[in-house]
Parts: C-alpha cells; sequence; structure tokens
C-alpha cells in the first residue's frame, strides 16, 4: 500500500485511513496538521482492484465496518470517526 | 476544493436542492462550506460512479450493492431520529439547526461489507404470497400495496430502484 506521507512533529506512529471525498477526513486531516503532527494517510476511494482490496482488508482488522476515517495509533488504538476529542489528547 | 466544478454550479446545486428539502421537512447542516463540499464530493462521485453515492462512504462501484447509499442513503433518517444528523453531516435536525446540540461525526450505521453480503442473501430468500406485494421505499418508510413500486416515492421523491418488498 502507497501511504502518502505528511512532514511534522513524531507524536506516534499515525495511519489514516480516509476518503478524498468525505468531510470528516478532511476535518481530521486539517486537525492533525493544526496540531502539526507527523502521519501518513491513504484515500481509499482513490484505489482500484488489488490495491482498494488490500486496504480494505487491511482497515478491517481495526475496524470491521470499514467506515471512515479511522485512525491507527502505535498500532494499538483505532480512532473511529472524527472524534476531536481524542484526537486532541492524543496528539495536544 | 473546486477542481473542475464552478463554484457557480455547485451554488445552483445547492440552492436547488436545498429548496427541494426544505419543502419536505430536512434541513442541511448550518455549516455551508462544509455542505457545499459534500455535494461537490456527490457530483464527484456521480462522475466516477454514474450515481450519488455518499461522499463518506467507500462505494462499490456497483449500484445494486451500493442502492442502500446514494444519497439520500437508507440510514439518514434513523440517524436524525438518533443523533441529530446524517452520518455525512450534510442532513440536520431542528435542534443542531437551533444550536441546541453541537454538530460532530456520529457512529455509521451501515453494517460492514460482510454483514451486507449476508442480509441481502436473506431478502432474497424470504417470499411469502399476497393479493398484491407491498413495497417499502428504504429512504423514508413509504408503503403501498401494488404490482410495482412507484416510479418515485411519492413522499421523499427517491427513484423506483430504491424501494424493497415488504411483504
Ligand atoms: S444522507 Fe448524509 S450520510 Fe446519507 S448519503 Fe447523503 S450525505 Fe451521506
Amino acid at each position: 500500500m502507497d501511504f502518502e506521507h505528511v512532514k511534522g512533529e513524531n507524536k506516534g506512529k499515525l495511519v489514516l485511513f480516509a476518503l478524498s471525498t468525505c468531510g470528516w477526513c478532511k476535518k481530521t486531516r486539517v486537525l492533525m496538521e493544526e496540531l502539526g503532527a507527523e502521519y501518513d494517510y491513504i484515500y481509499v476511494d482513490l484505489l482500484q482492484g488489488e490495491d482498494r482490496d488490500e486496504a480494505v482488508e487491511a482497515l478491517k482488522v481495526w475496524n470491521p465496518q470499514v467506515s471512515f476515517p479511522t485512525l491507527i495509533v502505535n498500532d494499538k488504538e483505532s480512532i473511529v470517526g472524527f472524534d476531536q476529542d481524542r484526537i486532541m489528547e492524543i496528539l495536544g | 476544493m473546486t477542481a473542475g466544478r464552478s463554484s457557480k454550479e455547485i451554488e445552483n446545486y445547492y440552492q436547488g436542492l436545498k429548496k427541494d428539502i426544505e419543502a419536505s421537512g430536512y434541513n442541511f447542516s448550518p455549516d455551508e462550506e462544509f455542505v457545499k463540499e459534500l455535494l461537490e464530493s456527490i457530483l464527484i462521485n456521480k462522475e466516477r460512479y454514474g450515481y450519488e453515492a455518499c461522499p463518506c462512504r467507500l462505494a462499490s462501484g456497483n449500484k445494486e450493492e451500493d442502492l442502500d447509499i446514494i444519497c439520500p442513503c437508507d440510514y439518514r433518517d434513523p440517524d436524525l431520529g438518533e443523533y441529530d444528523a446524517c452520518f455525512c453531516g450534510l442532513y440536520v435536525s431542528g435542534k443542531i439547526l437551533a444550536g441546541e446540540k453541537r454538530f460532530t461525526s456520529i457512529p455509521e450505521r451501515r453494517p460492514g461489507p460482510d454483514e451486507r453480503a449476508k442480509t441481502m442473501q436473506e431478502a432474497k430468500d424470504a417470499k411469502i404470497e399476497f393479493k398484491f406485494p407491498v413495497w417499502r421505499c428504504r429512504v423514508c418508510g413509504y408503503l403501498c400495496a401494488r404490482d410495482e413500486p412507484p416510479e418515485i416515492c411519492p413522499i421523499c421523491k427517491v427513484g423506483k430502484e430504491r424501494f424493497e418488498r415488504f411483504m
């Protein structure tokens, strides 16, 4: 899977599964960037075929509903949806 | 964020839809910029998939599988009832409009891919015989007993393909 990298301060390993068309995904990215965090993201809707299947399977492990945005923190916790309070707690 | 689409096109789409939905008792979110971005995304999806797939869900590209997430989706009304907003935050209840409740992201009601496949099969298997079949609009719940569902739902105006066999 090819993730896009956003430069910033290292606040742990942050991996965001998102859709390019989704409003809450955009708000999540804006918030993470405001908080200056370094992270990787992938727009699953822009992938096709096997790449998309691979991304969906990887996300399913964390979130069987396969909903967006899902932020995986340090390979330990998943934050599903635009959970402003939790994101600020972790990255603030 | 207006790649490929003029702000005028989006403005017209927004104004037209707003009038229609308000006439049927629905409200868009008061965050106009957010709403316009979602509408633009719906237009992008229409171009990409051939139907107005929900911008906050992963569309499969197969219309049959995505009927439940064509905007307005099957989950809008239950979500408005329980959380005062639809999943994307495009539609909100009067409470949020009046500022009595915070406008934020809500949990996903649509079942995951594995569960959806199971329910689709169950729906296919269940059939009972009546003089007329009863059809249910999956968006607003309107029921009618006739050979075929109507071309357009008389209540919420979605197309025939959004009806399911109820009885
Ligand atoms: S009603 Fe809301 S959640 Fe449902 S498809 Fe439209 S924008 Fe998405």
